[in-house]
């Protein structure tokens, strides 16, 4: 008897042991994130400056926010560097896979030098990246002293084109990491198929478009994935790099967060930003994700 | 204003505090947050160290650099949240007002009395170290931010005379862009903008409209025609800077001026530090002068230590730092090194420079005659919030985004919105 | 494997295969320069860096702007160098980087051979998770550690990067354990292997690959991480990044360039190492796990 009691526990542990095991990172997930995503739009309701605090205001800090112009400086500057950002890095790190799946002599060095920027921080390249793009002692320059008068390359000075610097630094960072992912797409692809449309004579650019490409949608939404995460967090590069400026023409909403909650004791309206960003991003993921999970089942 | 700290800390605090006060005294003496990581900062910082540790008070040093403060800033906030909050902390301005009314800072009344420093300390620094008369920081220096810094032999090669009013300063600048020497030296970062903006606004609007503007935060002034005037001149100096000022650290604008590439810089007096270091004498190779029409008046930032209380009564550890900060000698030694002046105004000025001895008469002049201002441009005048919507307009303004007459519309606006 | 996979390779002529090289060492370029610019002016006199000349060799080399970023340069109150933050750097990376690679392990475990009602739902919480923005979890994670007690020591900085770091493990585990066999899973079972001895026995011997991506994911991310280091850190437990950012952030006097980007590499090395020796691994684990379905 003492036996069955002992095996039936057993049993019981054996079913509960999964759901326990997962629990200690499920508790942890939904204190650290999702409770402080809910303090977070709590404070967005408050007269919170320097520290939280718990007058509630209704949509004061929402109202204000929207008249800020820098806010919506930053909205347009998200869009138009989350578009190129996760655009340029898709389309360069699918070629380079490409270019680089043609047995390739000394594909390792190549790969770790595409790799590499993915390992430094911008605290460490945002230095470089600043003087490279420097017209006075930069690219430019060291043009111009080739012999190459005309050249001109001052876009990080320039109001309208500055935040095209910070799409080049990123892109620079993480095109290799995207390369890596579809590199490995390409290396898993089952080759019988290929072989099977090669005979058929499908053209080379056929047969990448038709059948290659299609059967990389795996490592098209893990790369979204990891792209999209980084474009709503870049935040260092553009405090490495610009600073926010000319003026604040490369402000983006982390940055606007960071600096109303932080440098300028708003944390209401930097809360109220914060749950904006939430808000667009879970418009943007939860549909996503919902589709890609519920495919698997 | 119900605080999280106020309401919160009364619960929490009793749990976290034991551990905080065990992580921060554990050491039997004062754990510093600041942000002066550079090289002659630091070592200054050092003789303060060592003076405390020569009384038995240990030192744990927690440098935290980045934005002039901000990140400091930052890190205290979760600091002082965690219940963790250090000794000693390194403020300017606003904030240490800030924390001193969210209840979180140490009242150092019996130090200041005394050290008699109600006497020795100017009336408007008084006012970032007292509330509700209680002495809460400890000052360190006095910096005065309408400064223009010139290369003498440039300057000489040109003709030009100390200029001592707009008109004049334009027509140097005129001269110089003749010559081909860059008139201005510049970096395009808001917080240096909003220096010259600082100075150009002084000499405009005169103490009693800078008073109004800034402190006072009078629209009719913020709107009015004084202010724009005060634009229109900030679009006369961005005339005068080169292509490649966006961006650019203070201390590389400096190096122009060093090198004789540009004339002039607009900047507070922590740049004579950088002639200094490149063996330049004042007077003979370079200049220091007050921005035009601003020759009486001082606007001034102040770096403090506020002393966070930890636990009731100011403990004897701070109460020795604090006495250290302002005694004469380290008052003297640190701000000879920084290019500052001294908190107090009966130090020697024996040790400083003929820019340190004529920092110091100013000082003294303009605090006796009520022309020393808090400055705009650094935390001085109104609270972060509004400060930086001043940095939004101006640099917005710097770069071409408005014109003075959209400026003076959106300086109104965006002040009325972070008030 | 490797071999089978080169098929994807296009028959090509001469000319089409001399633009490919041609266009992958451009790129190799583009991808070197800013090193480039860093290593060069770091074994430089600063004399020669502010005299100008960005892209040329030194005249006169120098290590010293090594030594000095080491050892000797100006971090606080006392010119301690890089050093003795390499090492609170380290103690807090290697930690962080087992206990979020082991959970996100085991849940990958769970989610895909130990299925229940609403798993999905869950690992759905936990993968949304990663995209938090950092800047708003400061001050409420700042009260929690205050509260644990763990407040300016390394392991709340540990925690803190557990937290963050388990849905992106959480994620690359799953990915590849979902195409492992489940009957190999069930077999066991019958045969009466519990929870743990199946993970031990089965996948974990198998997991090579995906762990590499996960070690090199959580390694680069916590070893660069300022925000956090610089909140959540003691006096005596402030990262590497933290240190570098005083050096290269001193606010007034000389800018040292050289001894600046001497450290910066310095406090790069340790993530370059990773990439370079565990690269290739790298883009098999890849292979094997995340990007496919």
């Amino acid at each position: 008897m003492a036996q069955a009691a002992n095996a039936d526990f057993k049993t019981r542990l054996q079913t509960w042991l999964p759901k326990l095991v997962l629990s200690p990172s499920l508790a942890m997930v939904l204190i650290f994130v999702y409770g402080f995503i809910a303090f977070s739009v709590y404070l967005s309701f408050t007269d919170s400056r320097l520290l939280p605090s718990f007058g509630w205001i209704g949509w004061e800090n929402y109202s204000k926010l929207w008249r800020l112009s820098h806010w919506e400086t930053s909205i347009t500057n998200m869009g138009i560097f989350a578009l190129l950002y996760i655009g340029i890095c898709t389309v360069l790190g699918l070629s380079l896979a490409i270019f680089l799946d043609q047995k390739i002599r000394a594909e390792g060095f190549i790969r770790t030098v595409y790799l590499y920027p993915m390992a430094l921080s911008f605290i460490v390249t945002g230095t470089a990246w600043k003087w490279f793009l420097d017209p006075g002692i930069g690219l430019e320059n060291v043009m111009q002293s080739w012999g190459w008068t005309s050249f001109e390359f001052d876009w990080i000075k320039n109001r309208d084109f500055a935040i095209y610097t910070v799409v080049l630094a990123a892109v620079w960072q993480t095109s290799g990491f995207v390369m890596a992912m579809f590199l490995a797409g390409l290396r898993g692809i089952d080759n019988e198929i290929l072989k099977a449309a090669q005979m058929d004579g499908a053209s080379n650019w056929n047969l990448y478009r038709r059948i290659i490409i299609p059967q990389l949608r795996p490592a098209f939404l893990s790369a979204f994935v990891i792209l999209s995460h980084l474009a709503i967090k870049t935040f260092d590069l553009v405090i490495a790099l610009t600073g926010g400026g000319p003026g604040r023409a490369t402000e983006l909403p982390a940055t606007f967060m960071y600096s109303y909650t932080f440098s300028r004791n708003q944390m209401g309206i930097g809360a109220a930003s914060a749950t904006i960003m939430l808000m667009t991003i879970a418009a943007i993921m939860i549909p996503y994700l919902y589709a890609e999970l519920r495919e698997k089942k | 204003m119900r605080s999280f700290l106020k309401t919160k800390t009364a619960i929490a605090l009793a749990l976290t505090v034991s551990a905080g006060a065990a992580h921060a005294d554990g050491h039997g003496g004062v754990e510093v947050l600041h942000w002066w990581t550079s090289g002659g900062e630091a070592a200054a910082l050092n003789v303060l160290k060592e003076d405390l540790e020569g009384q038995g008070v240990g030192w744990t040093d927690m440098p935290v650099a980045g934005g002039g403060g901000e990140q400091a800033m930052t890190v205290l906030r979760a600091r002082v949240t965690a219940g963790n909050a250090p000794t000693a902390v390194q403020g300017l301005g606003f904030d240490i007002l800030d924390w001193a009314n969210q209840g979180a800072l140490a009242n150092l009344n019996d130090v200041a009395a005394a050290e008699g420093w109600d006497d020795v300390i100017p009336a408007a620094l008084q006012q970032f170290a007292k509330v509700d008369g209680k002495w809460v920081s400890a000052p360190v220096n006095v910096h005065s931010t309408n400064w223009v810094w010139a290369n003498k032999a440039v300057l000489d090669a040109n003709g030009i005379a100390v200029p001592t009013t707009w008109e004049e300063f334009t027509a140097a600048l005129d001269t110089l862009k003749a010559a081909g020497v860059t008139p201005v030296a510049h970096g395009g970062q808001a917080w240096q903008d909003a220096t010259v903006f600082d100075a150009v606004a002084m000499s405009v609007l005169g103490p009693d409209g800078y008073q109004a503007a800034f402190i006072d935060l009078d629209e009719s002034v913020l709107g009015g025609d004084g202010m724009k005037e005060a634009f229109d001149r900030m679009a006369v100096i961005r005339e005068n800077v080169d292509e490649n000022f966006s961006g650019r650290d203070w201390n590389l604008a400096t190096a122009m001026v060093i090198n004789g590439e540009a004339g002039f810089q607009m900047m507070g007096d922590w740049a004579k530090g950088e002639f200094l270091n490149a063996g330049k004498v004042p007077g003979q190779d370079f200049l220091c002068f007050r921005f035009p029409g601003t020759s009486d008046q001082v606007t001034f930032n102040a770096d403090q230590f506020m002393m966070f209380d930890q636990g009731g009564a100011v403990s004897p550890e701070q109460a020795k730092l604090a006495t250290a900060i302002l005694s004469p000698s380290f008052q003297s030694a640190f701000n000879v090194v920084k290019g500052s002046v001294p908190a107090r105004t009966d130090v020697s000025n024996e040790a400083f420079d003929d820019c340190g001895k004529k920092g110091m008469a100013d000082l003294a002049a303009a605090a006796s005659s009520g022309n020393l201002f808090g400055s705009m441009a650094h935390g001085h005048a109104n609270p972060a919030s509004v400060k930086n919507a001043i940095y939004d307009v101006v640099t917005a303004h710097f770069n071409g985004e408005y014109d003075s007459e959209t400026a003076i519309v959106e300086l109104v606006d965006a002040v009325s919105i972070a008030k | 494997m490797a071999h089978a996979t080169q098929d994807t390779a296009i028959r090509t002529g001469r000319a089409v295969r001399m633009l490919i090289y041609l266009v992958l060492i451009l790129f190799a370029l583009f991808y070197m320069l800013p090193l480039y610019v860093m290593l060069v002016n770091s074994v430089k006199p600063l004399e020669e860096i502010t005299g100008g000349g960005m892209m040329n060799l030194p005249q006169l080399w120098t290590l010293e702007p090594w030594a000095k970023a080491w050892s000797s340069a100006q971090i606080g109150v006392e010119p301690t160098g890089l050093s003795p933050y390499f090492w609170n750097s380290i103690k807090m990376v290697v930690p962080a980087v087992a206990i979020s690679t082991i959970l996100g392990a085991l849940n990958g475990y769970v989610l895909t051979k130990w299925r229940f009602r609403g798993d999905t739902i869950l690992f759905g919480l936990m993968l949304f998770a990663c995209f938090i923005p950092f800047q708003i979890v400061l001050i409420p994670m700042a009260r929690m550690l205050g509260l644990m007690g763990l407040a300016g020591t390394t392991w709340g900085l540990v925690l803190v990067h557990v937290v963050y770091g388990i849905g992106f493990t959480t994620l690359y585990f799953r990915n590849y354990y979902a195409v492992f066999p489940t009957e190999l899973v069930r077999a066991a079972q019958i045969d009466g292997a519990g929870f743990f001895q199946i993970f031990w026995r089965i996948l974990l011997p198998s997991s090579g690959p995906i762990a590499v991506v996960s070690i090199i994911w959580q390694f680069t991310n916590i070893w660069n991480d300022f925000l956090f280091g610089a909140s959540f850190a003691g006096a005596d437990s402030q990262p590497m990044t933290v240190a570098l950012n005083n050096l290269v952030q001193a606010s007034h006097g000389v800018k040292e360039y050289n001894v600046h980007f001497a450290g910066a590499i310095l406090a790069a090395l340790p993530t370059l190492l990773v990439y370079i020796v565990a690269g290739r691994y790298f883009v098999r684990g890849l292979m094997a796990g995340s990007v496919k379905g």
